[in-house]
């Protein structure tokens, strides 16, 4: 098989991204970088959940964290609390949140666009609410000293085990979307998203393929939920408030709502600014805020937006042409 | 005749029956039902003798219910009038409530001449009813003109793209929380009300005579609004606008003043509402995003865009707060926040668009 010269680079970029990615805790050696490093990936997987949700199924959830943090305090409070082992916690905390999200996407199928948006931001709130009111799962203090299993040992002492388990599951989620994308789910759900008449009228149940979409997108969220807790070895109604469900919605709009790449690189973005400006503005969110309002305002593809445009310009000129990407379409925010 | 097309409907799947039922009867039967159950939750679990056995409680309450539910219209109905007319979702209306309060409090404090109000001396202070009226309507006007402001900067331009406006007011509402952080500080503070205004008043039972300032307000609110667009020549364009943008244009209206008086108006009610919550209850830097909910949740239950769907989502929110903080037993009371939830799902599920939503 003969690879064309726009698939070879493609493949010669996503092998180096690979490369230097694996390599990673190898370079950055600096115990900081090896601890941000974790926070992208995990913080790109909840975007990624979101992406998946808007880019292919056109639903822009807010309730994304409020999923993650459900997997996280069940995980939480099984493990401190119960005294579980830390794999079967998992297993429960991913099957519980993802359960909370089929429920969620059950009550919400109905409703699309801002309606969805709303309607998910006040599941986002109440869930919040809920872990801050209850003290028996959390309350405000949230839950302390949460232990990693032996396998990810305690990240605090070695970054490494657990950054390379956040980027053996984002590689899994980004793979694993970009395969059900093409799965006859995958289509029928980007049908919903264009058509929910004709695919009525074709014979498919909309509101199955949202709310089973939904549910996919609750289960990736909770992986990220179960990372975060391992990462910080703690979980509070803090992590899961308005300003954290902006945050993966700000990562998601700046790395490009509807690209899939888009959710780490945004992540990459957003930890980087963080990490760098908290130090010296104490405004870090006035400048973030002022970020994100730039790129809804000038740039609805975000920053791979930009990157695609500006491909595409070196591609007009050197009149290179390629074959289509089944990508989902950058026209996305200007919707019906 | 009739008997036919009851025979009809009855063969109708039940959506499409519900569809067909008109949704005041749908309110009706959901009232009912809500009433049934919460009786019956009443006897069954509030076992609690001292509350089920005095009246008096359950009527202070309902007016701790009725009062905030008055609390939530006035800053709600900004957020539907918004969203009705324009289909924007202001996601920064919770900011501009918590400005509101801010910049009357501001105020309020430079009106009474330097005097201790932070130190919170209870008698130090007069405060005048002037004190506290003129607060209101300068933040109130301020809070509209930063509406307007930021319609005619941001969400002009970006006309028919609803999910960018959205995310543009959720942009602005960050930037605002953070600089309202930075200039007012995490600790809470309050209003002060007149201090000729009695304190409490008698009303079989004794209650604060502020929250039934409040309650009064929203109602005539409520009514001035009903009237402004029921009755009178603006509210015609405004309902015109509402269903079809590009006739009202096409008949040489000029429909985007009446976009901008829409969203001045709309910011001026969540300001409004944020200094009468600042004297009810308090300012504090969460209140935006509490707010931000209580308008989404009234309206999600009542309809987006529907002023009487306002009133009914701020009345069933309102009373199951106030009725879920007291007679919950002791033990559930932290779970009260799930009952909102409850009523959202309740209503959701019978009416995807709200008691009064119709489709856009």
């Amino acid at each position: 098989m003969r690879l064309e010269r726009p698939q070879l680079l493609r493949l010669g970029v996503a092998a180096g991204v690979l490369l230097i990615l694996f390599l990673a805790p190898l370079i950055f050696t600096n115990y900081q970088y090896g601890v941000l490093g974790t926070k992208i990936l995990w913080l790109g997987i909840v975007a990624a959940s979101l992406i998946f949700l808007a880019g292919y199924g056109g639903m822009v959830s807010l309730a994304q964290t409020a999923l993650f943090g459900i997997a996280g305090f069940v995980v939480a409070n099984l493990v401190v609390f119960t005294g579980w082992s830390e794999w079967p916690a998992v297993a429960v905390g991913i099957l519980i949140a993802t359960t909370v999200g089929l429920l969620f996407g059950l009550i919400a199928n109905r409703s699309v666009g801002i309606y969805f948006l709303m309607i998910t931001l006040a599941f986002a709130v109440i869930v919040f609410y809920f872990f801050g009111q209850v003290t028996k799962f959390s309350g405000f203090g949230g839950v302390n000293n949460v232990s990693a299993p032996d396998l990810i040992g305690n990240p605090r002492q070695d970054p490494a085990p657990l950054y390379y388990a956040a980027l053996i599951v984002s590689l899994l989620v980004y793979f694993g979307i970009r395969y059900l994308v093409r799965t006859p789910f995958g289509l029928a759900l980007q049908g919903v998203r264009d058509e929910p008449t004709r695919m009525r009228a074709l014979g498919y149940n909309v509101h199955l393929h949202r709310t089973l979409a939904f549910g996919v997108g609750a289960f990736i969220a909770s992986l990220a939920g179960v990372l975060s807790v391992w990462y910080n070895s703690q979980i509070s109604p803090g992590s899961i408030d308005v300003s954290r469900t902006i945050d993966v919605l700000v990562i998601a709009v700046v790395g490009g709502l509807f690209r899939l790449e888009g959710a780490w690189i945004g992540a990459l973005v957003f930890t980087v600014l963080d990490d760098q400006l908290r130090g010296e503005t104490t405004r870090f969110n006035t400048v973030i805020g002022i970020v994100f309002l730039v790129i809804v305002l000038l740039s609805p593809g975000g920053l791979v937006g930009i990157l695609g445009r500006v491909t595409e310009g070196v591609r007009r000129i050197t009149r290179t042409r390629s074959g289509g990407s089944g990508e989902p379409p950058q026209a996305a925010l200007e919707e019906p | 005749m009739s008997q036919q097309t009851h025979a009809a409907a009855t063969q109708l799947p039940w959506q499409e029956r519900l569809r067909a039922t008109p949704p005041t009867r749908i309110v009706v039967r959901i009232a009912i039902a809500a009433l049934a159950l919460f009786v019956v939750l009443w006897v069954l679990v509030f076992a609690d003798e001292a509350l089920v056995k005095e009246p008096r409680i359950f009527f202070r309450v309902l007016l701790l219910g009725l009062t905030l539910a008055g609390l939530f219209f006035v800053v709600a109905s900004g957020f539907t009038l918004i969203f009705g007319l324009m289909r924007v979702v202001n996601m920064a209306h919770g900011s501009l409530y918590l400005l509101g309060g801010y910049f009357a409090f501001d105020l309020q404090q430079r009106l009474g001449g330097g005097s201790s109000v932070s130190t919170l001396g209870f008698s130090s202070a007069e405060t005048s009813f002037w004190d506290w009226f003129l607060p209101l309507i300068a933040a109130s006007f301020a809070v509209g003109v930063i509406g307007l402001v930021m319609q005619q900067l941001f969400l002009r331009w970006n006309q028919g793209q609803e999910l960018r406006q959205a995310l543009i007011t959720i942009a602005i509402s960050v930037i605002l929380a953070d600089q309202m952080l930075a200039h007012y500080g995490g600790l809470a503070e309050e209003l002060k009300a007149p201090t000729s205004w009695p304190t409490s008043v008698n009303v079989g039972v004794d209650f604060g005579f502020f929250r039934l300032v409040v309650l009064a307000s929203a109602i005539a609110i409520g009514i001035g609004l009903f009237l402004g667009i029921h009755r009178t020549r603006v509210g015609m364009i405004v309902r015109a606008g509402v269903d079809d943008r590009a006739m009202v244009s096409a008949l040489g209206i000029n429909i985007q003043l009446v976009f901008a008086g829409a969203f001045f108006a709309g910011s001026f009610l969540a300001g409004f509402g944020g200094v009468l919550g600042g004297t009810m209850i308090s300012l504090d830097k969460g209140n935006d995003t509490a707010f931000l909910l209580n308008s989404l949740i009234v309206v999600i239950i009542g309809g987006m865009g529907s002023l009487g769907g306002a009133a009914i989502g701020a009345l069933a929110l309102g009373l199951v707060d106030a009725f879920s903080d007291i007679y919950l037993p002791a033990q559930w009371s932290n779970y009260s926040i799930l009952l909102t939830f409850v009523l959202l799902i309740a209503v959701l599920a019978v009416r995807p668009l709200g008691l009064f939503g119709r489709p856009a």
